[in-house]
C-alpha cells in the first residue's frame, strides 16, 4: 500500500467517516449462527452522520505495553519455557479504506492453543490447556501503520451450534482507530483451510471477497529461517473525509 | 473506462466469540501475569473533576435473560464537555479522566457497574449542544457487528427534550429506550436487543 503520511507532521483528522457498507459486512440475525437469533436487533438502525462523540476516541501510549504484550509464545510461559505449537509471525498493516496507515493504534489478540483449548472457565474442549499459553496479545501500529505478533498458529476447534460445527483456525483481533465509530471485532484465518467455508460463524458474512479479505497468506519471504513461519494480515478501518474545504461549504 | 478510485473496503466484522474476555479482560478470566490490569477498569482518580456517578448496565436477549458473557465499553466527554482525544481541538481534557471504560458482564447477574463522572454537553455537528450522554459499544457471542448506542441521563429532562439526536427518533416511544433512570448515584442502563423495548442502535 502507498500514501502512508507521517503523523507526526499531521494535524488530528477530524472529517466524518465513510459510512459502513453493511452488505458487506455480516448482518445482525444469521439462523445458522444459532446465538445470534435472539441477540440481533430486528428494527432498523438509526442512521446519524458522525458527532464529536464518534469522530473522537481513546488513544493508547506505548507505555501501557510490556516487553512480552506482542509475543504469545512467551508472556504466558514460565522461565526458559514457551508455549507448544508451531511458531508463527503475524503481521501487517492498519490500514484505512483510504490506504492510509493508522498510526498508534491499540490492536488485541486472543486466541485457542496449538490444540484448539481456550483457557476460559467456560471452555469444554476436551484437548488440553498449555501450561505455558495463555492465550492473549497486544501491540501499538507503528507510524505507518504495521505491525506484528509472535505465536503459535492455533487449533481448530469443535463448538456447540449444529451437531458437528467446527471453527477453522483463528486470531480474534479487536482494533481501536483513531475514532470510537472505527471501533472493530473481527478475526483472522488462515489460508489454505479447509474449514473456513465449512463455518457458520464466517458465513455469517454474504461476500465472499469480504471472507478473503479476513484470511491472512502465508509469506515464506518474512519467516524466519528454523524458527516461525509468516502470515500477512492487513486489516482496513473505515476511512475518513478530508476536512481541508468540504465541511465549511457544506456548513458541518 | 475511468481511473480506479483505489479505495480499500472496511475489514469485515466477527463476532467477539464467547472468549473475548481472554483478549480484552484477560485478569478477569483467571490470566494474570500478562497484564497488569485491564484496559479501562479505572476511568478515575482521586482527581478527576466533576460529579461522580455510577453506571449499572445490563444487555438483554430476546428471551429477557440478561447477557452474562457480553463486553461493554463506553466513551463519554470529560465533565467540561471534551473528549480526551487527540481528535477533539476544541481544548485539553481533564488529564485525570480517560473517558473510555471497559467492563465484562458479571458471569452470573449479567451485570456491569462503570464507576465515572457525569459528562458535560458536547455540541451536535450544526453547534447546538447535545444532552450528556455515554457513547456505548456491545459485543458478545451471537453478536456479528459491535452494537452502537447511546446512554442519557433520567434526571436531564430539559437537555434531553432539546437533544438534536434524541429529536431524530421518529417513534417518540422509543427514546425512552435511551434514557437511564437514577437511583442516588447510579443510573441503570438496561439494553434490550429485541422486543417491545428494542433499545435504539445507532448507524453510525
Amino acid at each position: 500500500m502507498t500514501n502512508s503520511r507521517s503523523p507526526a507532521n499531521r494535524t488530528p483528522e477530524i472529517g466524518s467517516f465513510f459510512p459502513r457498507d453493511r452488505n458487506w459486512h455480516p448482518p445482525a440475525f444469521t439462523p445458522a449462527y444459532k446465538t445470534s437469533v435472539l441477540r440481533s436487533p430486528q428494527r432498523p438502525l438509526l442512521s446519524l452522520d458522525n458527532t464529536l462523540s464518534e469522530l473522537t476516541g481513546p488513544v493508547f501510549g506505548q507505555s501501557i505495553l510490556g516487553e512480552l504484550d506482542n509475543d504469545l509464545i512467551h508472556n504466558f510461559a514460565g522461565p526458559g519455557e514457551s508455549a507448544i505449537g508451531s511458531r508463527i509471525l503475524v503481521y501487517g498493516r492498519l490500514l484505512d479504506e483510504r490506504g492510509i496507515g493508522v498510526a498508534g493504534a491499540l490492536l488485541e489478540v486472543w486466541q485457542a492453543n496449538a490444540g484448539g483449548r481456550y483457557r476460559h472457565k467456560k471452555e469444554t474442549y476436551r484437548a488440553p490447556l498449555d501450561p505455558n499459553f495463555g492465550g492473549c496479545g497486544r501491540a501499538i501500529t507503528g507510524e505507518d501503520g504495521s505491525y506484528c505478533f509472535r505465536t503459535i498458529q492455533p487449533g481448530p476447534y469443535p463448538w456447540p451450534n449444529g451437531p458437528n460445527d467446527w471453527r477453522p483456525a483463528h486470531i480474534h483481533f479487536s482494533i481501536f482507530g483513531h475514532g470510537f465509530a472505527q471501533r472493530l471485532i473481527t478475526q483472522m484465518y488462515f489460508e489454505g483451510d479447509p474449514m473456513i467455508w465449512r463455518c457458520p460463524i464466517v458465513r455469517t458474512i454474504n461476500d465472499r471477497r469480504a471472507i478473503e479479505g479476513l484470511t491472512a497468506a502465508l509469506d515464506m519471504e518474512a519467516t524466519i529461517p528454523m524458527d516461525a513461519r509468516a502470515y500477512k494480515f492487513d486489516i482496513v478501518l473505515r476511512g475518513r473525509r478530508s476536512t481541508l474545504f468540504e465541511n465549511r461549504i457544506e456548513g458541518n | 473506462m475511468v481511473q480506479a478510485l483505489g479505495r480499500l473496503k472496511e475489514s469485515a466484522s466477527q463476532t467477539a466469540g464467547p472468549y473475548v474476555h481472554i483478549g480484552l479482560t484477560p485478569n478477569f478470566a483467571g490470566i494474570s501475569g500478562v497484564y497488569e490490569c485491564d484496559l479501562g477498569t479505572a476511568m478515575v482518580n482521586d482527581k478527576t473533576r466533576g460529579e461522580r456517578i455510577r453506571v449499572n448496565i445490563r444487555v438483554i436477549d430476546g428471551a429477557g435473560s440478561p447477557l452474562n458473557d457480553a463486553l461493554v465499553e463506553i466513551w463519554q466527554a470529560d465533565a467540561a464537555g471534551i473528549y480526551n482525544s487527540p481528535s477533539d481541538l476544541r481544548g485539553s481534557a481533564d488529564p485525570n479522566f480517560t473517558g473510555w471504560g471497559r467492563l465484562p458482564t458479571d458471569m452470573t447477574t449479567g451485570e456491569c457497574l462503570f464507576e465515572t463522572i457525569k459528562p458535560g454537553r458536547v455540541p451536535f455537528f450544526d453547534g447546538r449542544k447535545m444532552a450528556p450522554h455515554l457513547t456505548v459499544w456491545i459485543v458478545a457471542r451471537g453478536i456479528n457487528i459491535g452494537l452502537h448506542t447511546r446512554m442519557y441521563f433520567g434526571d436531564e429532562e430539559t437537555a434531553n427534550a432539546e437533544d438534536p439526536v434524541l429529536m431524530r427518533i421518529e417513534q417518540k416511544e422509543r427514546v425512552s429506550t435511551l434514557v437511564a433512570p437514577r437511583d442516588g448515584d447510579i443510573y441503570k442502563f438496561d439494553i434490550h436487543l429485541q422486543g417491545i423495548n428494542e433499545t435504539v442502535f445507532f448507524d453510525i
